[in-house]
């Protein structure tokens, strides 16, 4: 029996609590490699390939396509060959008898919570053990803290990690000031400060990156590490039709493509991560907000904010990852940056590998510190 | 963000408007209720409770009971939005319209048109609608096709909790009068709703379910209905467009139109009676304008041409159930098929 | 308390001028809609000035009235612009409503004129409104119904009355009980008295002459003043008369032979005044001729300059039914 290993309903994100199978990569008896793509799998937020965690002989497919299952339950089993037929049953049998699943308000779960600093309500999601290494996660333009679901829990396994909203964004403070980058910069530390965290690895993704090497510029001292993923500022232009379309669009038939624009795969993209797009829209300032920020950092197409020559004050080891099928920020911007920069480009990722490449961006975050 | 109920939801959104806005006010039968009686001050908060607390908050100058004298304080709210409040009246059952429909009707609807622009009106009706209470046929009607008649008056369907405190706060901030009808077998019913304000904009369709075999148009509580029916329906292989329209006046033709393009066939769902209803709009609407994208009959599933009857064995025919949305998604989408065969 | 006998020259002179605009103006509008220059329904107020001006002369632009069908004497009182209303009667572009509301929907909300009315009793909700938006934001403004005998019966008058009295509103209704409610007498369709009926909702109440400018103007003082000092709204019944029919066109057949020729002899509030004024010597005889003068030569302008005015576009058909939508 021991060599029959189950294939569960991956929890991503710290609110999923269920998932649908959308899409079966692999038939029963084929052979499976660990990290292989087996399954499609579709949650509230966002579409996404599921990768196998063990190898061996896919014996059974429990769950069907189309089927929508509590985090945990059991999609498929996994034995090497010669395990007879009757055990797989009896393991699958014993595996549904015993499941219970997770509460999804779990008490031990963390959950975002608001925290006062000196440029206003910063919320953030902090998980992992408090004597872990810091990262802070910063999100992008129009983004928020749940974008970090692929990758928070499994970073917090050894690291204490913060996910947090900028302003303007989530349930951070809609003032945003200028809405320049340096003001949320100025944000960020001031999170660190209210946080106590002296200095982090900051993960930056679009405009999170342009505000994670405006502080380690700044503040070489507050950043250990420093991973930029599709960074803004390293180069001239911005999808306009981004920008504007992601502000001016209210109808979820008419934003879908906007939002298809961040993924190489536009199947990815979801119904309710649209909405959920639109529900943050909706919120008193947010509008407001983004057209602030976007003004003092965007012109027309054009990027206003320009922090590549900043990473020549960077202390702190850098890397960058970006996704050759970016059509937001174009890969090319990662060209001649200096040996000391680590470039990860990502086939097949557009402008968010860390949700389209989770486990590759994982994998290069826990890599650098 | 928190889970909160229909009412909750509208309480919330009343609540934030009118820390928000000095100039609104609510009025009702009871609203806070026992004023004069020697028992309890704000003794029900509405006859749903959905305004208890108001008071306390607010004080009785802004949260205002009235007698039952619908004539009097609807048109009191007209008179009152029309010269700098913006009130909030509770007109307990939509089925009362018929003491104060001139009040809406041919004051607040026409101030602005009958005044060349220069009248503004912001008041919201909030009222009670639907059947399944037993409540009968004075206190069970879906009244919305009348106002979505009448031209200068915007007409909100929330159909959840979420829907209902975004549509409500755009109620209170719109400078048009609304009438806002509650349904009250929802009071109960929870979602997720954000803690924060937030407007969600009249005239922009929810599209809530996405399918390729038949778009069904769905008001009020029965976009409920129609996302269950599709999702059954689903699991056989029939897949739906769900579209809640939100508000009948404005009416978002366009994804209408376009969503019943798209699967080419088109089931409505109305609560409504069928003549001169929502229901019969909407097919006037498909088959004047997307005609030659229909594969199939337009369906419609609505509350037959008669009164709603007390008895629940009656009231429970009565009502548009998730049966019946699958029977005529089936009926179609069947339909199709047979053409295809000849 | 004020009394109209103590006005000031400069003011008896603009009360008078406005009695005699409102006569004026439809006379002449009588005039051009018998020759068949004025579109729909107009119905006149010429005989019941004292009413609209004795109460008016009171008001400023943070107090609301509204009106009845019969509008124009009330618009008049209340400042809208005698030029606009008649552009607008002949449902000009440049008409006070932009030619969409015509006589039964003379408005000018920026001087606190709510509307005449096409619905006979729909203003005393909405004065009801007026008073609660003054009390809510302290504005210290009043609000007045002007409601004749035949609005007198409608629901809506009777609930107000009551709404005004427990919301304790700065609120007055004023019953211009001319007689008719179109052609049926109010001697047979009001059961008991007006006043009664006000007292027994509990307002303060007044009777007063409603051919005589110094009376109404007397009773107006008091109940406004009762309003603006947070003592509640009130009722003022007043009898007076119309010169012309319910709406022109009416026959009057239901009228008796003699009663209009006798009314203007015998009951012309402007005569009234000008007796009352010229024998105290505190105006002369010639001071209101001169009124009397550059009133004809405005109205004959206003009518002039509204059959010259620009007709709505088509493209004005669908403009103005809502702020946004």
């Amino acid at each position: 029996m021991s060599s029959i290993k189950p294939i569960t309903m991956p929890k991503w994100g710290l609110a999923m609590d269920e998932g649908m199978l959308a899409r079966w990569a692999v038939e029963e008896g084929a052979e499976i490699a660990p990290g292989q793509e087996i399954m499609d799998i579709e949650t509230t937020k966002i579409a996404n390939v599921f990768e196998s965690p063990v190898g061996g002989i896919l014996r059974k497919q429990v769950v069907s396509e189309g089927e929508t299952v509590p985090v945990g339950a059991l999609l498929g089993v996994v034995s090497e060959p010669d395990v007879p037929d009757g055990e797989v049953e009896a393991f699958v049998t014993e595996f549904l008898e015993n499941f219970t699943p997770e509460e999804t308000d779990d008490a031990g779960a963390p959950t975002p919570e608001m925290v006062e600093t000196a440029s206003g309500a910063i919320r953030r999601l902090k998980a992992g053990p408090d004597d872990g290494a810091a990262v802070i996660l910063i999100h992008g333009f129009g983004a928020d803290l749940n974008g970090w679901m692929f990758n928070q829990a499994e970073l917090a396994a050894e690291r204490q990690v913060h996910a947090i909203d900028l302003p303007g964004h989530g349930g951070s403070t809609k003032s945003v000031g200028d809405g320049a980058v340096a003001t949320l910069a100025a944000a960020v530390t001031a999170y660190m400060d209210a946080a106590e965290i002296n200095s982090a690895h900051l993960v930056g993704h679009s405009l999170g990156g342009a505000v994670a090497t405006s502080i380690a510029a700044a503040s070489p001292e507050r950043v250990s590490a420093l991973t930029l993923i599709a960074p803004a500022g390293f180069g001239s232009d911005v999808s306009q039709d981004f920008i504007e379309g992601f502000i001016g669009q209210s109808r979820a038939r008419k934003l879908r493509p906007i939002i298809e624009l961040l993924v190489a795969d536009p199947s990815l993209v979801t119904a309710d991560m649209v909405e959920e797009v639109l529900k943050f829209k909706r919120l008193d300032g947010v509008v407001a907000a983004l057209r602030t920020i976007a003004d003092a950092n965007f012109d027309n197409g054009a990027q206003r904010v320009q922090v590549r020559d900043h990473l020549g004050n960077v202390s702190a080891p850098v890397q960058v990852i970006w996704g050759e099928d970016d059509r937001i920020l174009a890969a090319g911007h990662a060209d001649g940056l200096p040996d000391s920069v680590k470039v990860i480009r990502l086939a097949g990722a557009g402008h968010i590998p860390h949700m389209e490449k989770a486990a590759d961006v994982n994998a290069a975050i826990s890599a650098l510190g | 963000m928190s889970n909160k109920s229909y009412r909750q939801a509208i309480a919330e959104a009343l609540t934030q408007e009118m820390r928000r806005d000095h100039r609104v006010v609510i009025m009702g039968e009871d609203i806070a209720g026992g004023l004069g009686a020697p028992g309890e001050d704000d003794a029900w908060g509405g006859p749903l409770g959905v305004t208890k607390g108001l008071m306390a908050e607010f004080g009785r100058e802004r949260v205002l009971d009235t007698p039952i004298s619908e004539s009097a304080f609807i048109g009191a709210a007209a008179g009152a939005a029309a010269t700098g409040l913006r009130p909030v009246a509770e007109l307990m059952f939509v089925d009362f319209m018929g003491v104060c429909f001139d009040q809406i009707f041919n004051q607040a609807a026409k101030f602005r048109y009958m005044f060349g622009g220069k009248a503004v009106t912001p008041m919201v009706v909030r009222t009670m609608y639907g059947a399944g209470f037993r409540a009968a046929s004075q206190h069970s009607q879906c009244l919305y096709p009348l106002f979505t008649h009448i031209p200068g008056l915007k007409v909100a369907l929330p159909s959840n909790a979420y829907e209902a405190k975004g549509l409500l706060t755009q109620a209170i901030r719109d400078d048009d009068p609304v009438i806002f009808f509650e349904h009250k077998a929802m009071y109960d019913m929870e979602m997720e709703v954000p803690d924060e304000p937030y407007a969600i904009a009249f005239g922009e369709a929810n599209v809530t379910r996405e399918g390729d075999d038949v778009t069904i148009i769905a008001f009020g509580r029965m976009v409920n209905l129609a996302n269950e029916a599709a999702d059954n329906l689903a699991k056989n292989g029939v897949t739906c467009t769900v579209v809640d329209p939100r508000t009948t006046s404005p009416l978002d033709r366009e994804t209408i139109l376009e969503t019943a393009a798209e699967t080419g066939r088109v089931v409505v769902v109305d609560e409504a009676h069928p003549r001169c209803s929502m229901a019969s709009d909407i097919a006037g609407l498909v088959a004047q304008e997307a005609f030659g994208e229909l594969k199939a009959p337009i369906k419609l599933v609505t509350a037959p041409h008669a009164p709603v009857p007390f008895s629940p064995a009656l009231e429970d025919i009565y009502i548009p159930s998730v049966a019946k949305i699958e029977a005529a998604v089936t009926e179609i989408v069947e339909y199709g098929e047979k053409a295809a065969a000849e | 308390m004020a009394s109209g006998l103590q006005l000031s020259r400069e003011e008896l002179l603009v009360a008078y001028r406005r009695m005699r605009t409102i006569r004026d103006f439809e006379d002449k509008v009588h005039e051009e809609f018998s020759a068949g220059n004025i579109p729909g329904f107009v119905h006149l107020y010429a005989g019941e000035e004292a009413s609209a001006v004795g109460f008016c002369m009171h008001l400023d632009d943070r107090d609301a009235i509204a009106s009845t069908h019969r509008g124009h004497g009330h618009s008049i009182a209340k400042g809208c612009d005698v030029e606009g209303m008649m552009h607008e009667i002949y449902g000009r572009k440049d008409g006070l409503c932009g030619g969409k509301g015509g006589s039964m929907h003379i408005a000018d909300l920026s001087k606190g004129m709510l509307g005449a009315n096409g619905i006979v009793g729909a203003g005393a909700p909405l004065i009801c409104g007026a008073a609660l938006t003054a009390k809510t934001l302290g504005t210290g403004g009043v609000a007045i119904c002007f409601v004749g005998d035949g609005g007198s019966n409608q629901g809506t008058t009777l609930e107000s009355y009551n709404l005004a009295k427990v919301w304790d509103l700065p609120a007055i209704f004023v019953v211009e009980d001319n007689g008719y409610a179109e052609s049926t007498a109010s001697s047979w369709s009001v059961g008991g008295s007006q006043v009664d009926r006000g007292k027994g909702f509990g307002l303060a109440t007044h009777e007063v002459d409603g051919f005589d400018f110094f009376a109404v103007f007397d009773v107006a003082a008091e109940a406004i003043e009762r309003a603006r000092s947070g003592g509640g709204p009130s009722l003022v019944h007043m009898k007076l008369a119309r010169h012309y029919g319910h709406f022109e066109g009416d026959a009057m057949t239901y009228r008796a032979a003699d009663e209009v020729a006798a009314l203007k002899a015998e009951s012309d509030p402007l005569t009234i005044f000008r007796q009352r004024v010229t024998e105290t010597a505190i105006l002369n005889g010639a001071d209101l001729d001169e009124i009397d003068g550059a009133v004809r030569t405005e109205i004959e302008g206003c009518v002039a300059s509204a059959k010259a005015a620009a007709m709505p576009a088509e493209s004005d058909l669908l403009t103005d039914v809502y702020v946004s939508y």
